[in-house]
């Protein structure tokens, strides 16, 4: 390392107290003046700090901070009965999503993000996923009015007019995105829009897997 | 056209910013005055094709240009002009290049300003500046360009978010902007210090001025989002301790300390290794504070579109600029001096413990606010660290800054006697102790942290004026006039207790508001009344109105006063026309002791409204401290020894009282 020399020699002394309020009680000599000395370790603690933080900050760019592991993942999907959207006679109930692994998708009318999402739900059922629904909060001539515009990918809609079976799921926003094996066990859960990618690495892996498994 | 004009513009200035990032720094190495020189006009330049290429997406915006995707996700036709101009800042694209804008700006601002600065040091400053200059044209260029072609151009643009179309939100980001960029000044001069190998009081003064300017831009810019925050979200609340609001808060309190530790550099010539990694970390954290808001690491009410590219090129250039900064400190760091010796109980002292305890804050924001981070980075889970943590840590470190601020100023630099200090403020102590106890008692039920911050604050404004009307008063056997002492104060000093006693107000404010303030969630039929704070709200009406781009439900709400009627309240719930949801537009009584504040929540049957009531007591008083803080850093900045030149030092006035600031004659004696 090359030891330090101040740039401009000679003139330092005058430019230093002409600087200074206060030169009479001024005791400092100015840094430059003094022996270089071999860098100090103690001087690379913040270098080093920020290392670690750089690392830190590197690792968390690649999660996500919106993925909140769900208490249901790996519990019993829990248990509801409801009548279904299409037809206020007919009952849909847990155990219709049982067999075969499925997406079980909560969704409103009024929402517009599952909008956006809907094209994937078309995707997933195309792919071979059954799709199912749980219709949240909503009116029953908005929610149909939505399908009859955007399509129907739903094997079957739950109709949950007053939010409790949603409750139970732990929704707090719409669109919400449940894969359920064959038991009737939630392996995966997405809060918000699921998107291409999610598809690709999270909900189709798994979904081969589990169908494997069956 | 006008997009690649910008565009194209916005190139311009990046090659500039090569030039004034690379040609004046090898001037100064070389002794080379042309290449030196290259700084000033390059940094014109850049601000004048920054200014271009702005006016250039402003145009689109107020033109309606929904060819660019930007102004096309951000505007709409409906959209009020003031909003069509501020919206260009709406969004992550168009509030970057209103940064680099700013940056470009500040640049300019150094070129101008600093012409009595030694060549080579304002070379280096220049040089400095054009180094981050180029990293965030860069950045808008390569990751965010907001003159990006939307083709086929929609026919109708997306809207500006309605809770930004907002006065509050129209100055809110650019006053921000002038605090962030302006630390870079700062870190520039340290930079420039410590490649020049010259930190010294000369260095420690030139920067003091711009640390005081963007300071004061700062503290605005935190006060009017909070402002914003306050009466647009519409929940009573005006500091969340979301990680955003940390980001602002950090530089900030850093930020504060260096401008104390400055005052040390320059009068004392100490402090100066220390100065230096305040001025880094200052600026270090304005980096961070972009990562944070524009990566999408952390989850916040404010935070922009995630991007995991722009995230990496901003860590990236963190990287680099951090790493490059703490490298040359180490590096220099070594050969300082450590400046004057100075007893356990001195000016030094006081701005030393100043000092760490702004410093320990600011550590325990950010732990705070990255430790959500870190448990998920170590796969240790998720958890969000709120409120609680935040007032637990931050308010026990305040305490002994606040008690310290009433003696700090009047404590002379080396040493002083603590007795007698002690004993000159003994009056004011027990007037603001017992006044201070007292005074909750008039707003509510007693609380001690009511109590302790009536008491802090009247103690720290007691104290000021006290120090002021002792400089006024003509000393025994002076001849001078009161308007002489006056004129004589020195800017800097005046703004100090500005600052101060802009503290003690917002201590006063924060403390009272959050013991006191009231609210009900009620619901209220036309012709109801509802009692909040000893107020009684009564709506009168409700009735369907029509705004330029929404309609809304305006309720009439009449307010009483010991059966008074004192004025009327009209909240709103609005129906922005590109929205599916609707938001609530809160009506506001500002007063001086409280605000009252009434908000729609949702409709009822039966002609009526859940309505939330609030009654905020000494509200303004926070916003009042924020603004004469503002102010006082104003004026310090301008202080007349901070225009004077170098080569004249000593015409400046040998009384050390003149010189303001920190510095200054003790009542007892001389300094």
């Amino acid at each position: 390392m090359q030891p330090f020399t101040p740039p401009v020699p000679g003139i330092r002394n005058e430019v230093l107290f002409a600087t200074h309020a206060v030169p009479a009680v001024h005791p400092c000599p100015d840094g430059f003046l003094e022996v270089p000395k071999p860098m100090k370790l103690r001087f690379l603690i913040p270098l080093f700090a920020f290392f670690a933080l750089v690392g830190v900050l590197w690792v968390g760019l690649s999660l996500d901070p919106r993925a909140l592991p769900s208490p249901l993942v790996g519990k019993e999907a829990p248990d509801f009965d409801l009548p279904q959207l299409h037809q206020p006679d007919a009952r849909f109930a847990r155990a219709d999503m049982l067999g075969k692994p499925a997406l079980f998708n909560v969704w409103a009318s009024w929402c517009v993000t599952c909008r956006q999402e809907h094209p994937m739900l078309s995707y997933l059922r195309d792919q071979g996923v059954p799709v199912y629904g749980l219709n949240y909060k909503d009116t029953r001539s908005d929610a149909l009015r939505f399908l009859a515009r955007f399509g129907d990918p739903y094997q079957a809609i739950g109709f949950d007019e007053a939010g409790m079976v949603g409750i139970d799921y732990g929704v707090y926003a719409t669109p919400e995105t449940f894969l359920i094996d064959r038991d009737g066990m939630i392996r995966f859960k997405h809060i918000g829009m699921i998107t291409p990618e999610i598809i690709e690495n999270k909900i189709l892996p798994l979904y081969r897997q589990l169908e494997a498994e069956s | 056209m006008v997009a690649e004009l910008g565009l194209f513009a916005l190139i311009l200035a990046l090659l500039l910013a090569v030039a004034q990032g690379t040609l004046p720094l090898i001037g100064a190495a070389r002794g080379d005055v042309a290449l030196m020189a290259v700084g000033r006009s390059a940094a014109y330049g850049q601000l004048f094709f920054m200014a271009l290429a702005y006016a250039a997406l402003t145009y689109a915006f107020v033109t309606d240009d929904f060819s660019i995707a930007y102004v096309a996700n951000h505007s709409n036709t409906l959209l009020p002009t003031q909003y069509k101009v501020s919206g260009v800042w709406g969004g992550h694209e168009g509030s970057l290049l209103l940064w680099v804008l700013i940056l470009s700006f500040w640049s300019a601002a150094v070129a101008t300003f600093s012409r009595s600065l030694p060549r080579e040091v304002l070379a280096r400053v220049l040089g400095v500046m054009g180094l981050i200059a180029i990293g965030f044209i860069g950045f808008t260029l390569f990751t965010s360009s907001p003159f990006e072609r939307l083709l086929p151009a929609a026919l109708e643009g997306r809207d500006l978010n309605p809770m930004l179309q907002d006065p509050g939100l129209i100055i809110h980001p650019p006053m921000l902007y002038m605090g962030y960029v302006g630390f870079s000044v700062a870190f520039a001069f340290a930079i420039a210090a410590l490649i020049g190998g010259r930190l010294d009081a000369a260095w420690a003064r030139w920067s003091r001025p711009w640390t005081a300017v963007a300071w004061a831009f700062l503290t605005i810019g935190i006060g009017l989002g909070s402002w914003w925050a306050y009466y647009v979200l519409g929940w009573g609340g005006w500091w969340f301790w979301d990680p955003v609001e940390n980001a602002s808060f950090m530089p900030w309190l850093m930020g504060t300390a260096l401008l104390h530790s400055l005052a040390v550099t320059e009068k004392r010539g100490g402090f100066k290794n220390w100065t230096v990694m305040l001025a880094i970390l200052t600026f270090s954290l304005v980096l961070l504070a972009a990562f944070l808001v524009r990566s999408g690491v952390l989850t916040s009410v404010h935070a922009f579109a995630v991007d995991p590219d722009r995230g990496l090129y901003l860590l990236a250039f963190m990287a680099v600029v951090v790493a490059g900064s703490l490298t040359l400190f180490a590096w220099r760091a070594g050969k300082v001096g450590l400046g004057g010796g100075f007893s356990f109980v001195s000016r030094e002292s006081a701005l030393l413990t100043n000092n760490v305890l702004l410093a320990v804050s600011g550590a325990a924001v950010l732990l705070g606010t990255l430790y959500p981070l870190f448990l998920d980075a170590f796969g240790l889970g998720k958890i969000s660290v709120g409120p609680p943590y935040f007032e637990a840590v931050f308010l026990p470190l305040m305490l002994p800054l606040l008690l310290l601020l009433c003696f700090g100023p009047r404590l002379r630099w080396k040493q002083d006697s603590p007795t007698e200090q002690l004993w000159r403020l003994r009056w004011i102590f027990a007037v603001s102790l017992v006044f201070g106890m007292i005074w909750p008692l008039f707003v509510g039920s007693w609380s001690f942290l009511a109590g302790i911050g009536a008491f802090l604050g009247l103690w720290i404004i007691g104290s000021s004026l006290k120090d002021l009307v002792e400089r006024l008063l003509p000393r025994a056997g002076s001849r001078q006039t009161l308007g002489t002492r006056a004129g004589r104060l020195g800017r800097s000093y005046v703004g100090m207790q500005l600052a101060h006693i802009g503290v003690a107000l917002a201590v006063i404010g924060i403390t009272f508001v959050l013991g006191y303030d009231d609210e009900r969630d009620v619901r209220m039929a036309v012709g109801e009344t509802v009692e909040v704070g000893g107020y009684g709200f009564r709506l009168d009406s409700l009735e369907r109105i029509q705004g330029p781009n929404f309609e809304a439900d305006q309720a009439t709400v009449a307010v009483y006063r010991d059966g008074q009627r004192m004025t009327t309240l009209r909240p709103q719930m609005r129906e922005y026309f590109s929205q599916d949801q609707p938001m609530a537009h809160t009506s506001l009584h500002r007063g001086f002791f409280r605000d009252l504040y009434v908000n729609m929540g949702e409709p009822l049957p039966g002609n009526a409204w859940v309505m939330r009531v609030y009654y905020k007591p000494y509200m303004n008083w926070v916003w009042a401290g924020v603004i004469l803080m503002g102010l006082g850093g104003f004026l310090a900045a301008t202080d007349r020894r901070y225009r004077v030149r170098v080569r004249r030092e000593e015409d400046l006035p040998d009384e050390a009282g003149n010189l303001g600031g920190t510095s200054g004659v003790q009542p007892g004696g001389a300094a």
